[in-house]
């Protein structure tokens, strides 16, 4: 994008000083532009500021790569320099370009302090090479001198104009940077070029002539094509749901998780990063969950067992049930996935004697089928040997247990009577909801405190 | 030789008829759109949150960071060559873990809190014990051909990781050893996520693709296409029905994995940076994207429409991370600060 719009048609902005060699002013750049592509002012001055950013055109009494309009010069760089040629300069370039600073007896050459820093750290690095280094500048530093006065002004500024670009000063960003894992594409011509000027494509945006071929040419042999068709079929296969249905459920689940949204809605009693106040912490690792928390765990099976109280919970109503089999085993599955490998053969032929075995003192309900799979996966016990047993119990618990326990007095209970806590709340005395805001903080009271302070 | 290049081409003629197919039966079911179903739902209004920290240690571009289980604590990785391992609530540092090679573009956190992993252009994975007195290397996991970008802990004994190599891989950390292989992908896995119960991955690359995996089985289910250009992030909904993507073609996309297809997108004409990173909010309804333009975007995940930016960051925003308490969400970039906000 910089080829379109820099170089050539820009340069017919004539350079006019006589002691200052070839150079223009910001604000005639920026008229420049305005006419020639017929834009707004702000908009001339954010293309200019991109085009200076990238070094195709500098100040001359400036580091920094930005372009304002008003009367400050500015001079446009060499095409030999343009970042167009896809420079990526090594850093022996640098260091001889250095070097040759130093040799030159010239005010306007000094190093700057990163400068003269940078030439340090790069003399340490290449202590080997240093007398080739120091020989090139020389060499650099010869041919200069055979140069023209004021050609050799201007190129010396177009230099030190590209290692702006390259070597920027320290606290500038540097606009060459790439992130790593894109650098080995960067000459891909099929890159995806996005529009500068933040014309938005119309209609849907076309595939990128890279892919679709890609694609389709990778499999070439009949194996590879045949296992295509396998694919595909199973895709056709599976059925999809419709538009409607996915945008309910979708919906659905946000509108329930919303008020445990802390971006949404403010956490009770308060967002510990913004009060700087860990009473919400203190309280979810209390044994006493909150009436939003035990309202989770009627969600599903799965915040129920998420949370360790829930899980707590469950399990203690199962037991009362006699019927804590199943769950113990899903927990235990779940704990043999942890497990070191060592242990692992041990801890799943424990559980088989535990659950499964004959006589078993905590038989658990499986298919025949389940079983089959299982005894004869824990011939070569592993970490996974009882997924598909514990998919089933799993689905078992869901259908049969969870509901039951949703019904049930042990957690109806719990359920109502956080609901009468937080109603407990509100009958609380006048003083002691001051006391509370006034350790809670920022609340809306607080408002209202100060106002009776005020009065009083 | 005749006869077999004809074979072939008349199954390659089978391939292209069954995509077809496939298409057909995704628009019969494109009975509604996201947009108009989510109309009713009361919007959000603008989300403008504050910078509550800044985590100032890393002395160059910071490429990844990952939270603890714990919502406490926090992973950086920065091409200083360190990771730091931070407590966000004091914004100390806790551990500080020097790495062989400066190249890093990975970070991940076990949900124990006891190991660390790392990668990037070594093309390895060194998980680190992070509980020793000083942090230990655990395992080299050396067998890719391309860098890493990606790692993911499903417990202190396994790990997946995507790599530049166009695979993923499972890797057992009492062997060493690789477990399952994942190959399908034609161009860098760039990133992958995990779904909540563990059962299955889902990954996206610069082919344009993102794809859902078994885990245990090594097979790619289903494959989500759509983008234009490299996916550079890639997150699960909540309710692991559907997935999110950001790519460098600037625009995020939501598909579902029951309807088999792009529910939404997220894209605006003022935005043309490409996405580097993205995380949800705990119920889904936000999306926090990092951009190339140094911000980091707030969407609205049912509407579609951007409601909030983070700005403060002075470049590329590298990764952002929502943790499991869900109170805020921070952000990494390239100007080697870490923010937090809400």
């Amino acid at each position: 994008m910089q080829e379109e719009t820099a170089g050539v048609p820009i340069r017919t902005v004539k350079s006019f000083m006589s002691k200052i060699p070839s150079v223009v002013t910001g604000a005639d750049i920026v008229q420049w532009l305005m006419k020639t592509l017929g834009i707004e002012d702000t908009e001339a001055m954010h293309m200019g500021s991109l085009i200076a950013s990238q070094g195709y055109l500098f100040p001359i009494s400036d580091h920094i790569l930005s372009l304002k309009d008003d009367g400050t010069f500015y001079r446009f760089q060499a095409p030999y320099f343009w970042p167009s040629h896809c420079w990526e300069p090594e850093n022996t370039d640098y260091a001889i370009y250095l070097c040759k600073r130093t040799m030159q007896n010239k005010t306007r050459l000094e190093l700057a302090d990163y400068e003269a820093e940078n030439l340090a750290r790069l003399q340490r690095a290449f202590a080997r090479k240093w007398e080739f280094i120091y020989m090139q500048a020389e060499a650099q530093v010869k041919i200069d001198r055979k140069k023209d006065k004021t050609e050799r002004k201007i190129l010396d500024s177009q230099e030190r104009a590209f290692w702006d670009v390259y070597r920027p000063v320290p606290g500038c960003v540097n606009t060459t940077e790439m992130d790593i894992r894109k650098c080995r594409r960067l000459k891909n011509p099929h890159r995806v070029k996005k529009s500068v000027y933040g014309v938005c494509e119309e209609g849907p945006p076309s595939q990128s002539p890279i892919h679709t071929p890609a694609l389709h040419s990778r499999k070439g042999t009949k194996e590879d094509v045949e296992k295509e068709i396998q694919f595909l079929n199973i895709q056709l296969d599976r059925h999809c749901l419709k538009m409607s249905k996915v945008a309910e459920s979708l919906i659905g689940y946000t509108e329930q998780y919303l008020e445990y949204d802390p971006f949404i809605v403010t956490p009770d009693p308060s967002n510990p990063w913004t009060s700087d106040e860990p009473s919400y912490w203190d309280l979810e690792a209390s044994k006493e969950p909150s009436q939003q928390r035990v309202k989770k765990w009627g969600f599903s099976l799965e915040e129920a067992l998420k949370d360790p109280l829930g899980q707590d919970l469950f399990l203690r109503f199962l037991e009362s049930e006699f019927s804590s089999e199943n769950l113990r085993f899903w927990l235990a599955v779940q704990d043999l996935k942890r497990r070191p490998q060592q242990d692992v053969a041990q801890r799943a032929q424990d559980i088989w004697a535990e659950f499964l075995a004959e006589g078993a003192p905590s038989p658990i309900n499986l298919d025949s089928h389940s079983y089959e799979r299982t005894s004869h996966n824990l011939q070569d016990p592993g970490r996974y040997s009882y997924a598909e047993a514990q998919d089933h119990i799993y689905h078992l618990m869901k259908s049969d247990s969870y509901s039951r326990f949703l019904r049930s007095n042990v957690y109806q209970d719990l359920l109502n009577t956080r609901r009468k806590l937080s109603t407990d709340q509100g009958r609380r005395t006048s003083l002691e909801k001051f006391t509370r805001s006034m350790l809670y903080g920022k609340s809306l009271t607080g408002k209202r405190i100060t106002g009776l302070m005020q009065s009083s | 030789m005749a006869a077999e290049k004809a074979e072939i081409e008349k199954l390659k003629k089978e391939c292209d008829g069954l995509r077809k197919q496939i298409e057909t039966a995704r628009k019969a079911v494109n009975d509604g759109d996201m947009k108009g179903a989510s109309s009713g739902v009361e919007s959000v209004g603008r989300v403008q949150l504050k910078k509550r920290k800044d985590l100032k240690g890393h002395l160059a571009k910071i490429y990844a960071m990952h939270w603890a289980a714990d919502s406490r604590q926090m992973v950086s990785a920065s091409q200083d060559g360190k990771l730091l391992i931070w407590d966000t609530h004091t914004g100390n540092k806790l551990v500080a873990v020097p790495l062989k090679s400066a190249w890093v573009m990975s970070v991940a956190f076990a949900p124990s809190g006891n190991l660390v992993a790392s990668g990037g252009l070594d093309n390895m994975c060194t998980v680190y014990n992070v509980k020793a007195a000083s942090p230990k290397t655990l395992r080299e996991l050396d067998a890719h051909t391309g860098y890493l970008s990606c790692s993911r802990f499903l417990s202190d004994s396994e790990i997946l990781t995507a790599s530049g190599d166009t695979t993923c891989c499972l890797w057992d950390l009492e062997t060493g050893k690789q477990k399952v292989i994942f190959t399908n992908h034609i161009g860098d896995c760039m990133s992958l996520a995990l779904s909540p119960d563990q059962n299955c991955f889902i990954s996206g690359a610069c082919d344009s693709l993102a794809k859902l995996w078994d885990v245990r089985e090594g097979a790619c289910k289903q494959t989500f296409s759509g983008h234009t250009s490299d996916i550079n992030a890639i997150a699960f909904f909540p309710s692991s029905n559907a997935i999110i993507t950001g790519s460098d073609d600037t625009c995020c996309k939501m598909y579902d994995l029951r309807a088999d297809q792009e529910v939404l997108h997220y894209q605006d004409s003022g935005l043309n940076a490409g996405v580097t990173s993205l995380a949800l909010s705990s119920s889904g309804r936000l999306i926090f994207a990092g951009y190339d333009d140094f911000n980091c975007h707030i969407w609205d995940t049912l509407k579609g429409e951007r409601v909030g930016v983070l700005s403060g960051h002075d470049n590329r925003v590298s990764c952002t991370g929502v943790p499991e308490d869900g109170l805020g969400v921070c952000t990494g970039s390239w100007d080697s600060f870490l923010k937090l906000w809400n």
